[in-house]
C-alpha cells in the first residue's frame, strides 16, 4: 500500500507528552514539515524553551540546545554568530518569551538576528499548572487570577507582534492560529516564509501562533477552539505585522 | 600592555574569536580592546543587552564548539550565575573573566577579592565547580588565559579568570608565546547541525528522573575529583624555612612578597604561599609550603574568604590568622609586615 501520510523527517519517533487538545503537536509538525520541505534539517539548530515545550529537543530530529527560561533568543544569537551557516530557531511559549525573556526577544529583534522564532501563545503558564501569563486575557481565570485577570491589579496582556513591529530590525512578524485546518495551513505558510527569509539572510523573523491549552483553561478541546476564535483572536488579531518589504 | 587588554590578546592567541559582554567598570578596556581586534581577524565582538543575555550567548556559542569568552565585574558576575550554572550542567567549555570590585550590592569600583566564595563554590545553583585561576602579574594573565582555554576544553568545564581592578589596570611587559587553538580537542558533541550525522546532538542540563540526574551528578563529581588531583597550581616564595607563611593570591600576594622581604631583613623567617588555582585549592602544595611553619597568616582584600580553604587544607595542623582590607582598600606591605612580626612573636621560636 502506498504511504500517503508520514512523520516528517525532522521529527523523531518519540511520543509527544502533550495533553489532549494541546496544539504544540501540530505546531511541532508544521515546523518539521517546513524544515523538510526547505531541506534544512541537516544544518538546523533548535533552541528549546522552559515551559511545556521543554522537551522539544526530544521531538525535533535536529541538533538542539535547551535554554534557560526566556534566554532562547540569546542562546540562538550565540549559535548564529559563531556558525552563520546554520539555520537557528527558538521555540518559546508566552511566559518564556513575553515575561521573563522580554529583554532577550526585544534585543534579538532590534539587532535583526538572522534567526526564526516560533512563539506559541496560549495565554497561560501550562507547565507549572495554569498560572497567569503576560498574555492572559482580561477576565480570564487562572490559578493565580482565580477571580479573573483584573487590569487594575496586573495590567493588560502584551501584544508581542505589535510591540516588536516598532523595531526596524524586525524583518517578518506574523500572528496566526491553529484552531481550524485553514488556519493551520496559513500558519505553515507563515513558518515557511520565516525560515525562507532566514535562509536568504534577511534577518529576524517571528511567527506568533495562537494555540489552545484545554487542560489549564478547564475546557473541552472543542470549546478551547472556540475560545481561540472568539476571545483570543478578538484581542490578538491575526495577520502580518511586518513584512520584509516594510522592514528597514 | 594593560592587564585588561592582555586578557583579550591572550584569548586571541589561544584561538578565541568570539566575545559577548556588557559594559561594567573596572574591566571595560577588555571589551573595548576586543571590539577593535576581533573584527580585524574575522571574529565576532557583540555587546549584549545585559550580562544575563551575554552569558547565554556564550552558552549558545560554546555549544557549537568554538572558543568563547565573556568578562564582567562582581555585580555583573552575579547576573551571569544562572547561565554559568547551565554551562556547567551542560558541560561546555568557556572562559569567564571576573575583574573583582568591592561589594555587596553596587559596592564600589575599587579593587577587591570579595567574590572568592562565589567563584570557588560554583556561584550559581546546583552542585558544580568552576576551575578558578588567579593571576598575579600581566605575564601570568597571558599564560593563564591560554592554559584556561585548554583546561576548559580538556574537562568541558567553564573556567573563571579571577583578578582585581588593580591587575586589570596594571601595565607590564608581556610575551604571548606561540599561538594555540582548540582544534585538537574532540568536538563531536557540538550542536552545529547534523550534517549527515545519524543522531542529533543535544546540549542540555535537564534530567527530570532523579535516578538519571544522580548519574549525571556523579559523573560531574568524578570529573571534579580528577581536576582536583591533577590541576592544582601554586607558587611558594621563601617558604622552605619559613616560620610564618603568608597565604595570599593575586595582587595581594605580590604585596605580601614585599612584606616578607621586609621581615627577612629583620631576621624573621617568613614566606609567601600563593595559590594560582583557587579551585581546585592547592591543599598539598600549602601543606608542603608550611612544613617549617609555626603559623599561617592569610591576607585578602575581603573580610576573610580564602582563609576558610587555608584552614580546611591545614585541618587544624597550624594556627591560622587573618588580615584583610575591604571596600576597595588595599593592604600595605608595611601593615602585612607588622602582622607577620606580631605572629612571629606569638608563635615563632627564633628571632
Amino acid at each position: 500500500m502506498a504511504v500517503v501520510f508520514d512523520r516528517p523527517k525532522s521529527l523523531t519517533d518519540a511520543k509527544f507528552h502533550y495533553c489532549p487538545g494541546c496544539h504544540h503537536g501540530i505546531i511541532h509538525r508544521l515546523v518539521a514539515e517546513v524544515l523538510d520541505e526547505l531541506g534544512l534539517q541537516d544544518r538546523t539548530v533548535g533552541i528549546a524553551p522552559v515551559g511545556c515545550a521543554v522537551f522539544a529537543y526530544d521531538y525535533f530530529d535536529v541538533d538542539c540546545i535547551e535554554a534557560a527560561h526566556g534566554r532562547a533568543p540569546a542562546v540562538a544569537t550565540g549559535v548564529k554568530r559563531t556558525r552563520p551557516d546554520t539555520i537557528v530557531f527558538s521555540y518559546q511559549g508566552d511566559g518564556d518569551l513575553a515575561s521573563i525573556g522580554m529583554a532577550e526577544i526585544v534585543h534579538a529583534a532590534a539587532r535583526s538576528e538572522n534567526i526564526t522564532v516560533i512563539f506559541v501563545n496560549n495565554a497561560i503558564y501550562g507547565m507549572t499548572g495554569g498560572q497567569m501569563a503576560p498574555t492572559t486575557l482580561i477576565g480570564q481565570k487562572t490559578t493565580t487570577s482565580p477571580l479573573g485577570r483584573k487590569s487594575e491589579l496586573t495590567g493588560y496582556p502584551i501584544k508581542v507582534c505589535e510591540l516588536l513591529a516598532t523595531l526596524p530590525g524586525a524583518t517578518y512578524l506574523a500572528r496566526t492560529s491553529v484552531h481550524d485546518p485553514k488556519n493551520v495551513r496559513q500558519t505553515k505558510e507563515a513558518i515557511k516564509k520565516a525560515f525562507q527569509l532566514q535562509v536568504e539572510g534577511k534577518g529576524f523573523s517571528l511567527v506568533e501562533v495562537l494555540s489552545a491549552c484545554p487542560t489549564n483553561w478547564h475546557m473541552k478541546p472543542v470549546q478551547a477552539l472556540d475560545f481561540i476564535k472568539n476571545d483570543m483572536m478578538d484581542y490578538f488579531p491575526l495577520g502580518q505585522f511586518k513584512s520584509p518589504e516594510e522592514a528597514k | 600592555m594593560k592587564g585588561n587588554e592582555v586578557i583579550g590578546e591572550a584569548a586571541i592567541k589561544a584561538g578565541c574569536r568570539y566575545f559577548f559582554g556588557y559594559p561594567i567598570t573596572p574591566q571595560s578596556e577588555l571589551p573595548e580592546y576586543l571590539s577593535r581586534r576581533l573584527p580585524e581577524i574575522g571574529g565576532v565582538y557583540l555587546q549584549a543587552e545585559s550580562e544575563v543575555a551575554a552569558i547565554n550567548m556564550v552558552y549558545g556559542a560554546a555549544a557549537t564548539g568554538v572558543r568563547v569568552m565573556t568578562s564582567s565585574s562582581s555585580p555583573g558576575i552575579s547576573l551571569k550565575q544562572e547561565g554559568i550554572s547551565y554551562i556547567a550542567g551542560s558541560e561546555l567549555p568557556c572562559i569567564i573573566v571576573n575583574i573583582m570590585r568591592g561589594g555587596p550590592g553596587l559596592g564600589g569600583i575599587q579593587p577587591s577579592q570579595s567574590d572568592y566564595f562565589q567563584a570557588t563554590r560554583g556561584g550559581g545553583h546546583g552542585d558544580y565547580y568552576l576551575i578558578v585561576l588567579a593571576p598575579a602579574s600581566v605575564q601570568e594573565i597571558a599564560d593563564l588565559v591560554k592554559k584556561g582555554f585548554d583546561l576548559a576544553e580538556k574537562y568541558r568545564n567553564p573556567v573563571m579568570i579571577l583578578g582585581d581592578g588593580m591587575l586589570g589596570q596594571m601595565m607590564e611587559p608581556v610575551d604571548f608565546g606561540v599561538e594555540t587553538s582548540g582544534d585538537s580537542f574532540d568536538k563531536s558533541w557540538a550542536t552545529t547541525g547534523k550534517n549527515g550525522r545519524k543522531k542529533s546532538n543535544i546540549v542540555n542540563s535537564l534530567y527530570l528522573k532523579p535516578e538519571e540526574l544522580e548519574v549525571h551528578n556523579r559523573e560531574l563529581e568524578k570529573k571534579y575529583l580528577e581536576i582536583k588531583s591533577k590541576e592544582t597550581m601554586a607558587e611558594s616564595y621563601l617558604t622552605k624555612d619559613a616560620e610564618i607563611v603568608v597565604a595570599a593570591y593575586g595582587m595581594t600576594a605580590r604585596i605580601a612578597k614585599s612584606a616578607v622581604d621586609m621581615a627577612r631583613e629583620e631576621g624573621i623567617r617568613a614566606g609567601v604561599f600563593r595559590p594560582i588555582t583557587l579551585w581546585p585549592y592547592p591543599e598539598k602544595e600549602l601543606n608542603a609550603a608550611t612544613v617549617s611553619a609555626k603559623g599561617v597568616l592569610t591576607v585578602e582584600m575581603s573580610l576573610g574568604q580564602m582563609v576558610e580553604d587555608v584552614k580546611l587544607s591545614l585541618n587544624g595542623r597550624l594556627p591560622v590568622e587573618f588580615y584583610g582590607r575591604v571596600g576597595g582598600m588595599v593592604p600595605t606591605a608595611r601593615a602585612i609586615f607588622e602582622e607577620i612580626k606580631r605572629m612571629s612573636e606569638k608563635f615563632g621560636g627564633v628571632k
